[in-house]
């Protein structure tokens, strides 16, 4: 091929914009692997480690040399382990009940509803939503332990969720201000009252916003430490899974597959949800992030 | 009385009650979030407020003390100066690794052609992971002697550093856990970055504009909001940062144990301590309540700066609307 006839040529222009939109899509999914691997090798590491045997896990090998999937059975056996998940299924499960319910109508209230002082309270809710938990937690672990002798079990944590949850309600309002407000007008004109505009029209339209809330809710309490640190480390039988984990891997100092198996069971659930419930996820997320 | 002024007396009186019944239908909606305000936030702060000026170890009753407990924390209590420095440094270069990690990461995915869904839900678990978790995970992953991560790096000949038990290194390796959890602000840049008109960047094209003049003249100015938001957002979480560096600093240290066991934050040197992590040290390992609400109100000044920015029109959370 000569010089002149390549230059010549009518779609050189074209080739050369593919050859590039080529490179492109090369240079980009490299780029996608290689942060893939960073995401993911952690998982990966740790799952290889709650498979080895003791001695193993405590030198430099990568893959198990031989497989010991009762490293699981251990874990599961360990006494107390069982009594975590229970403990951590009632403060993420009650709790989340508790605040998707008592959130809800606030959040209508202050989408919907117009009235002096909803600036204010939404500043308030805002204010109370980036509270580090730490600022309020003498007087508050002080309330609990002193007054109601709740200390050592999980109430005083599930009970506060009954009375909306600030991130709960600041989350479901940005979601129910993009309800539109004709149909809350239709089902007044209808004579419904605003419980049953809320409970009939609303709510059956605010179900990804409310699917978002429940879930975040969920991981919170799931994923807190904090919380069942201060109110139940003096009563193992209220431990909750994170609270028990790191505790877990004292009573098995130099054991990291063991650990790492707990790790697996601790994060298994989150994942398996999260597989289910993709797109209120991101949905919430988004919600919570954007601003015009 | 004439029958137009009962008329229009009847007419404000209805309007009123109208007025009235709606105002009551307002507190009633908003009665759960009232009480929990009251109960939740502001009895408590002022209950910490209280405290600050009193020597309580809750036990004996409280005694005023004046402005003990604030000269205690300010000059005596050596762990609170390490505290707000590394609260800076995080601030720094935690939010800021973050921020660029998640924009970059947010502008990688919304490019990827082939398998996007599959990329995106991967880059996003690590963010779902209990924090416990992912810190006992990354304490082993980095851990100096049998770590995969140092087996690895040595393997390339490159330098292994000690991590979770390096002063040096600690900080670093509880920002490369933070960079593993990117995904939340990977979706609200991915958000944003679809949001960006498309024709901007074909007449940016028909210029003839680099892909760096495209990003920098078109993409930053549509979502420096999110930008700033995600910054903001990231120093408050900041202000909060509390179960990854004390699990960490438990862990590597090797002093563990659920009940009894006292642990002094901040494994190796103080590097890791974080103000949230002194409320417990103080309050509820010293059983110094006075000195420990001292702590709680710096923390509380500092998020509420900090929450103002959030609320500040243009670049915050509340509306035009509101």
């Amino acid at each position: 091929m000569t010089a002149s006839s390549y230059g010549g040529r009518p779609g050189t222009a074209a080739r050369a914009a593919r050859r590039r939109a080529v490179l492109h899509w090369i240079a980009v999914h490299a780029l996608a692997v290689a942060a893939a691997l960073f995401f993911v090798l952690p998982f990966v590491f740790v799952l290889l480690t709650s498979l080895m045997s003791d001695q193993q896990a405590l030198t430099r090998d990568l893959v198990p040399r031989t497989w010991e999937w009762e490293n699981y059975t251990r874990v599961l056996d360990t006494p107390g382990f069982l009594t975590w998940w229970r403990n951590t299924l009632l403060y993420a499960g009650l709790g989340t009940v508790l605040t998707v319910v008592s959130s809800i109508p606030v959040a209508y209230a202050l989408a919907k509803f117009r009235f002096r002082g909803r600036r204010l309270t939404m500043m308030l809710v805002i204010s109370m939503m980036m509270l580090p938990p730490q600022v309020i937690i003498i007087p508050m672990y002080l309330f609990w332990a002193k007054e109601l002798d709740l200390a050592g079990s999980l109430w005083p944590l599930i009970i506060p969720m009954a009375f909306g949850d600030a991130f709960s309600v600041f989350l479901l309002r940005q979601f129910l201000l993009t309800v539109p407000d004709e149909y809350l007008d239709a089902a007044r004109v209808d004579g419904c009252g605003e419980v049953r505009t809320l409970l009939r029209v609303v709510l059956p339209m605010a179900k990804p916003g409310i699917a978002a809330v429940a879930l975040f809710q969920f991981f919170y309490a799931w994923n807190d430490y904090f919380g069942p640190q201060i109110y139940a480390s003096e009563n193992p039988a209220a431990w909750t899974l994170s609270y028990g984990l790191e505790s877990f891997k004292g009573a098995h100092h130099t054991d990291w597959n063991l650990t790492m198996a707990a790790t697996v069971l601790v994060m298994a659930p989150v994942i398996l949800v999260f597989f289910f419930a993709q797109r209120a996820f991101v949905e919430g997320v988004t919600l919570t992030g954007v601003k015009g | 009385m004439t029958r137009t002024t009962r008329i229009t007396r009847t007419a404000t009186y209805t309007l009123r009650s109208k007025r009235r019944r709606s105002a009551l239908r307002t507190v009633a909606f908003l009665s759960p979030w009232l009480i929990g305000f009251g109960v939740f936030f502001a009895y408590p702060l002022i209950s910490t407020i209280y405290f600050s000026f009193m020597k309580y170890d809750g036990f004996r009753p409280p005694v005023p003390n004046g402005l003990e407990n604030w000269t205690y924390v300010f000059t005596e209590y050596r762990l609170f100066w390490p505290a707000l420095q590394n609260t800076l440094w995080l601030v720094v270069v935690m939010v800021g690794c973050r921020v660029v990690f998640g924009l970059g990461v947010g502008l990688l995915v919304i490019r990827i052609k082939s398998g996007g869904r599959v990329f995106r839900t991967l880059f996003y678990l690590p963010h779902l992971a209990p924090p416990v978790a992912a810190t006992l995970a990354f304490v082993f992953l980095l851990n100096p002697g049998t770590g995969p991560v140092n087996s690895v790096l040595e393997t390339l000949g490159l330098p292994a550093p000690g991590w979770f038990t390096d002063p040096d290194w600690s900080r670093p390796a509880l920002t490369v856990l933070a960079l593993w959890g990117i995904g939340d602000l990977m979706v609200i840049f991915m958000a944003a970055l679809l949001d960006v008109p498309k024709e901007q960047y074909e007449a940016a094209e028909l210029d003839g504009a680099s892909a760096f003049g495209k990003f920098r003249h078109i993409t930053l100015p549509h979502i420096s909001p999110i930008v700033l938001f995600a910054v903001v957002t990231g120093v408050i979480q900041t202000m909060q940062y509390y179960t990854q560096p004390l699990v960490a600093g438990k862990v590597a240290s090797g002093i563990i144990g659920g009940s009894g066991q006292q642990f002094e934050p901040g494994y190796p040197e103080n590097s890791t301590v974080t103000l949230p992590q002194l409320v417990y040290d103080i309050g509820f390992q010293r059983f110094d309540y006075g000195a420990a609400a001292v702590v709680a109100l710096v923390l509380f000044a500092l998020s509420m700066l900090f929450t103002a920015l959030l609320m500040r029109r243009r670049s915050g959370l509340l509306g035009p609307g509101d």
